[in-house]
């Protein structure tokens, strides 16, 4: 119960950050990466921001032992650059920038009851339950 | 057609500020990473485990806007991609995200905080990746 309620905080606060830095406009998320074009920089201030309180915070954290209502932190362990991670991220940063959509925006503005926005949602959910119900369990048979 | 936004600096780091304080939070809590696509993705995927928290993150993402509405302020957002196109991307998305485990959240805004070495590595890909999708079909198609 902790858990989720703390978890609900951190998603309402997560939310506001593309709302009020304006990234939940696909339009101002494209502009940052159309540099020949209209390009507006304010999508790097999101990210230098987000970096500079996060990393402050991560690294006070690494040196405390368990989280508030958990047993441990659950730190990402993995290292190695395999072919997955290259291409998984190509193939999401040709969405992102096809739509200006990333996942956590998406969500957000479902709250503001626009149709493109379902549409958009539709479909990558769909592609998140393709992978993980799906191809995933093509490729990995062993972990299926 | 014009698509240009206002440059906004304060906004955006007040925003990102935000993303930030959220994503020590959840970790500081739960001991969790704030990736959005992992979280989504384990939320409906058959792993089982705790769907809960993740839930309640989704249903706090979502109300986010609406808190923001209630002030009585706006929030604009236009959206100049087709139907067809709109589709393509979400699966690109969804798809993606999977494959190379995380997006903006977990790769980039976690993973660089943690000067992990793959968050580095997926960011500069999908942000090259993008630039490559906004070129082409605001300037070539």
């Amino acid at each position: 119960m902790l858990r989720a309620l703390s978890s609900l905080i951190a998603g309402l606060i997560f939310g506001l950050g593309p709302v009020i830095s304006g990234m939940i406009n696909p339009t101002k998320v494209q502009n940052f990466l159309d540099i020949t074009g209209s390009w507006d920089p304010s999508l790097a201030f999101v990210m230098g921001a987000a970096l500079i309180v996060t990393g402050l915070g991560f690294a006070v954290l690494k040196t405390s032992s368990r989280p508030l209502f958990d047993t441990r932190f659950q730190w990402p362990t993995r290292t190695d650059l395999d072919p997955r991670l290259i291409s998984g991220s190509a193939t999401f940063g040709a969405g992102w920038g096809l739509a200006g959509f990333c996942p956590g925006p998406a969500l957000s503005a479902a709250a503001l009851g626009a149709g493109p926005v379902y549409i958009f949602l539709i479909a990558m959910m769909t592609g998140i339950a393709l992978w993980r119900w799906v191809i995933a369990g093509m490729l990995d048979p062993k972990t299926a | 057609m014009d698509y240009a936004t206002e440059f906004t600096p304060i906004s955006a780091a007040i925003g990102g500020g935000l993303i930030g304080i959220a994503t020590i939070w959840l970790m500081a809590a739960n001991g969790r990473i704030a990736g959005i696509s992992g979280i989504a993705g384990s939320l409906i995927g058959p792993d089982g485990g705790d769907r809960t928290w993740r839930l309640a993150f989704i249903i706090g993402l979502i109300l986010a806007p609406l808190g923001y509405m209630a002030t009585g302020r706006e929030i604009d957002v236009s959206i100049p991609a087709s139907t067809p196109i709109l589709v393509i991307a979400g699966l690109l998305v969804g798809i993606g995200t999977q494959l190379g485990s995380g997006c903006t959240s977990g790769h980039g805004v976690c993973g660089i905080s943690r000067f992990s070495v793959r968050g580095i590595v997926a960011t500069i890909t999908f942000m090259v990746t993008g630039a490559i999708a906004v070129y082409l079909i605001r300037h070539v198609l």
